[in-house]
């Protein structure tokens, strides 16, 4: 069939731009999903390999203090495959050239040998000699974030006594992959750093000599992970442990898990909407040809041509369209990829970076993308085929126009004839209308989700940090405090407002379901911290019951007004029922409140304090930080404007990359469907059109009515593209979803307008482009032409 | 040429023909006999909408009949499936069309090829361009040829399988009197030259005289059907 062939070959040169339009829509759905898919292969198996070469831990626990015999025993249980005690303990930090405190965990390295489990991969430097005062390997993200390095002290209260560390080493750890401490909602590296110091330096520090307050195990294959817990639990328990959990909670994990989980969701639906509009495209384009093919296609089964022989060489054309797309996506998606992984890589702080190409990942987006192309020539092919040849011989029978709406209402006189044929010519293929008013609507929704991102960031800023959490400072104490610490900080330089709150960690059940948080304890009279209820107006605390997070409230199956069951995991550990007194809307964690008397006598405790939410006069802030770093009490201190600038970096340094990518395919969209359409349309209209020139219209008469209709579609697919791309948001909203983080589903106004805008503009443009061609409109060769 | 009643190319009995066209309803032929036999130069004439497009097209097996059989040599057309029709597209049918039907995209000689890679025994594509006279336009796409070579490329497509009938569809009614003749001295040559069974329809009566035959068809009945007494040389025909 070579000569089908050439045919074939030279049709698609003729329609190079249409052609070229439709392949770039493929491409950006194929190199979407190759990046997505190569990066998410890359990140799962970059993790393994980092979680199995460091001998990563799969079961953790801690305990405020336990002999070292009890190791021993724990051992013992059933399914361990290793055991790893330690000494981890957090402190307050004063970094050269950081005004506010920061946060150091320090980890206990055993005196000689690597760790069991949870081993480091030292970066620079050396281990901290176990015989020397006050060595310490750090971490790697905190050294480079406060651009200090090996040799550099660092002044850290511990246990209540001022000492100076000496970093000797930078490391890694699978276990700190995100360096985030739990309750924050992302990583600082700046404020939160991860060190490791000899045990015997540690032991002495903090009074830890023959004891540990951190376990970690590793299990066989097969050994029963929540059988392994509840053994540990009854172990630990008489030394006040608060429960073991399994790698799925250890906090840096989860993190990555989740990240894993929405690439995955982005996997999925930005190429299933750019296979499909490729698909309609294909469709529309296809349909089109075969519509000016009639008489070929007649001429073809005159000549003997089978009908088999017809529809592939028709749906090659689609194929041959798709392969194209699909090579171009393919390299695209690698290239995207391989830079995405390497973002990841340096966030993640993996000690390796191998990315390769995966070949499986491209044969299935070549898959899908052959597959998008059959499923949108097999309409349009099937007409073909079902061409009887004779009729086929005839000219298509006129049009049947009816009356629209207009004539009906006996509007006809107000309007000009041009009008008139665009409302006919509508109404006459509203399919085809509505198709390609979907087509265009698909670069709409693209579009709104683009700016989905960012509108759902911002929003979120303004509800945590405007709405809920309107402190300045956040101060935890090292344990559980007196309320005549309130005071102190009352008159700590430049604070303002002081509101204390007690956090203790708890297990709250409902039937078969639990989730282990804390609850925290809140005075009746807050301005710094509210909980807003799903309408966002504030709740007050009731005087007994619990306030859930809308989230934790999904996962424990409950509503306003039931009871659940709180086991209190620290102190005397009292279980009690309580009712559920209120549903706050949160978008980070799973949190649980408390009034904080409320919280006491559920505790059968008096008053103590975990920290406070501190109002601040910016005029004093140094001064204040300078005293919090030296006030042994204090554990940490989280400072909001630099939560809300380090959440804007970092959010902005994934998104920014991912967004750009996004405007730019959106707009292939857009200009993909608008021209593709115009075209079309043009290509109908020639004779008609040029018919209308003959008969004495101008110019500009004519483009009205070519341009009109497409006008006309465009702003159909406007409110279509914002049905569309809301939904999808909604979808993504719902696939990124997790415990640590739920994104709100707002999108602006502003976002709204915007994608209208560039469609429209991406509309004009491939109008002004069609408009061109008509003022080359062949009069005399359309007529002639019998099609 | 002596009619053998037993020997026929094309025997049609009682067939009619109806086809919804738009909103209305077409009767195209009402209850059509007629027979064509081999090497028979035939010309069908009548006026527009009298039918004889849709006989052809029945004959050529591109349409199906609503009632009444047609048979080609031995083999029932009414009776036959899809793929034996296309078959006998392949095999025995040549067809020339009013407006030519050229692709648009290939050139003189690859139109022709078209044919020629689809059938059993075709001649090379040269030679059958070369009995249209066309063998130095052969590389030239159609929007290069004048309407009267592109009905001759048209013409050496059908004949190139080496068809036992040629049907034309109005092959002159597109062109000027002058290139007219051109392409009917190239029909004309085939049914010479290689016998093959030749029916041209045409509501241009002048282009009767050239034929062994007239069939006249009027509101899709056969109104009159006559031999040729004395035939007309081709380049005498004048219209």
């Amino acid at each position: 069939m070579r000569t089908l062939d050439r045919k074939l070959i030279r049709e698609l040169g003729h329609s190079k731009a249409q052609s070229l339009a439709i392949a770039l829509v493929v491409a950006s759905g194929v190199a979407v999903f190759v990046m997505s898919v190569s990066t998410l292969a890359f990140l799962r198996a970059t993790r393994d390999a980092y979680y199995d070469r460091f001998r990563f831990a799969d079961v953790f626990a801690s305990v405020p203090r336990a002999p070292d015999a009890v190791a021993n025993q724990i051992a013992a249980i059933k399914g361990i495959a290793a055991l790893q005690t330690r000494i981890v303990s957090e402190v307050s930090l004063d970094v050269p050239e950081l005004v506010e405190p920061a946060v150091g965990r320090l980890i206990s390295l055993p005196d000689s040998g690597a760790p069991v489990l949870n081993a480091v991969f030292i970066k620079r430097g050396r281990l901290p000699n176990p015989d020397r005062h006050g060595e310490v390997l750090a971490s790697d993200a905190f050294v480079e974030s406060n651009s200090i390095d090996i040799g550099d002290p660092i002044q850290a209260v511990m246990n209540g006594r001022l000492q100076e560390l000496v970093i000797v080493g930078v490391a890694l750890s699978p276990e700190y992959v995100f360096q985030v401490r739990g309750g924050d909602l992302l990583p600082d590296d700046k404020r939160f750093g991860v060190f490791w110091m000899a045990k015997r330096q540690m032991e002495a520090a903090f009074d830890m000599d023959g004891a540990f307050n951190d376990v970690s195990l590793r299990l066989l294959r097969g050994a029963s992970e929540d059988e392994v817990i509840e053994q540990l639990d009854r172990l630990l328990q008489p030394y006040g442990g608060v429960g073991a959990y399994g790698r799925e909670h250890q906090v840096s994990a989860r993190f990555l898990a989740d990240e894993i989980k929405s690439l995955r969701a982005t996997a999925v639906v930005a190429p299933s909407i750019f296979m499909g509009v490729a698909a309609f495209l294909l469709n529309v384009v296809l349909s089109r040809r075969i519509g000016t093919q009639r008489i070929v296609i007649a001429g073809l089964k005159a000549f003997g041509y089978s009908n088999s022989t017809i529809a592939w060489h028709y749906l090659k054309s689609s194929l041959i369209i798709s392969l194209i797309g699909a090579a171009i996506g393919a390299v695209a998606g690698n290239w995207m990829g391989s830079g995405l992984a390497k973002l990841y890589s340096e966030f993640y702080r993996f000690p390796t970076f191998v990315f390769y190409p995966d070949v499986r990942v491209i044969f299935v987006a070549i898959g899908i993308s052959l597959l998008a192309a059959v499923v949108g020539s097999f309409r349009a092919v099937q007409t073909a085929v079902r061409l009887p040849p004779a009729e086929a011989m005839r000219p298509a029978a006129p049009a049947s126009y009816r009356q629209s709406l207009l004539e009906k209402l006996g509007l006809t006189a107000l309007v000009p004839v041009t009008v008139r044929m665009i409302i006919r010519g509508l109404q006459r293929r509203p399919v085809n209308a509505f198709l390609s008013s979907l087509g265009i609507g698909c670069a709409v929704a693209v579009l709104v989700m683009s700016r989905f991102g960012s509108d759902a960031i911002d929003y979120l800023i303004d509800f945590q940090f405007s709405r809920t959490q309107r402190h300045d400072l956040q101060v935890v104490f090292y344990e559980t405090t007196s309320p005549a610490v309130f005071n102190d900080l009352k008159h700590l330089p430049g604070v303002q407002t002081v509101e204390a709150f007690r956090a203790v960690p708890v297990k709250l059940v409902n039937g078969h379901r639990e989730h282990r948080t804390s609850i925290m304890g809140l005075s009746q009279r807050r301005d710094l911290f509210r909980l807003l209820n799903t309408d966002e107006i504030p709740i007050r605390l009731p005087p007994a019951g619990v306030v859930l997070s809308d989230k934790l409230a999904e996962i424990l199956n409950v509503k306003n007004g039931q009871r659940i069951w709180v086991e209190v995991l620290e102190g005397a550990k009292p279980i009690r029922e309580v009712t559920v007194a209120g549903i706050a809307k949160e978008f980070s964690g799973t949190n649980a409140y408390m009034d904080r008397a409320a919280l006491n006598r559920l505790l059968r405790e008096s008053d103590v304090l975990s920290g406070a939410f501190l109002a601040v006069d910016a005029r004093h802030q140094e001064e204040l930080y300078q005293d919090l770093k030296q006030t042994p009490r204090v554990a940490s201190v989280s400072v909001k404007s630099a939560t809300i600038q380090q959440f804007r970096d970092t959010i902005a340094e994934n998104q920014l990359t991912m967004q750009s990518f996004t405007v730019f395919f959106a707009a292939v969209i857009a200009i993909g469907v608008v021209y593709n359409t115009a075209r079309i349309s043009l290509d109908e209209k020639s004779r008609e059109l040029a018919t209308l020139r003959v008969i004495g219209f101008t110019q500009g008469e004519i483009s009205s009515i070519l341009l009109g209709e497409l006008a006309v579609l465009t702003l159909l697919a406007i409110p279509l593209g914002w049905l569309i791309g809301y939904s999808f948001c909604a979808a993504m909203v719902y696939g990124f979803e997790s415990e640590l983080y739920r994104f709100p589903l707002v999108i602006q106004p502003a976002s709204y307008a915007r994608s209208a805008i560039v469609t429209m503009a991406a509309a004009a443009v491939s109008g002004l482009l069609v408009h061109r061609r008509l003022q080359h409109l062949d009069l005399v060769e359309v007529l002639k032409s019998r099609e | 040429m002596i009619a053998d009643e037993q020997h026929f190319v094309f025997r049609m009995r009682g067939v009619t023909k109806v086809y919804p066209m738009g909103e209305v309803e077409v009767h195209a032929l009402r209850g059509v006999d007629l027979k064509l036999f081999p090497g028979e130069f035939t010309v069908l004439l009548g006026p527009s909408g009298s039918g004889k497009s849709t006989l052809l097209n029945i004959l050529g097996g591109l349409d199906r009949p609503t009632k009444g059989t047609v048979h080609y040599r031995d083999q029932d057309l009414t009776a036959a499936s899809d793929r034996e029709l296309t078959w006998f597209r392949r095999e025995a049918v040549g067809f020339v069309f009013q407006f030519y039907n050229l692709i648009p995209s290939l050139t003189a000689r690859e139109n022709v090829s078209l044919v020629t890679e689809v059938s059993s025994d075709p001649m090379p594509p040269e030679d059958a361009l070369a009995l249209v006279d066309l063998t130095d336009r052969r590389d030239h796409f159609p929007s290069q040829l004048s309407g009267g070579e592109q009905q001759r490329v048209a013409i050496a497509r059908a004949i190139a399988k080496r068809p036992d009938v040629l049907l034309c569809d109005e092959p002159t009614g597109a062109l000027d009197a002058a290139t007219g003749i051109t392409v009917l001295e190239a029909i004309n040559r085939i049914n010479l030259e290689l016998g093959t069974t030749t029916t041209v329809i045409t509501h241009n009566a002048a282009i009767g005289q050239m034929a062994d035959r007239i069939v006249r068809m009027h509101n899709g009945v056969i109104a009159e059907d006559q031999r040729v007494e004395t035939k007309i040389p081709v380049a005498e025909l004048r219209w």
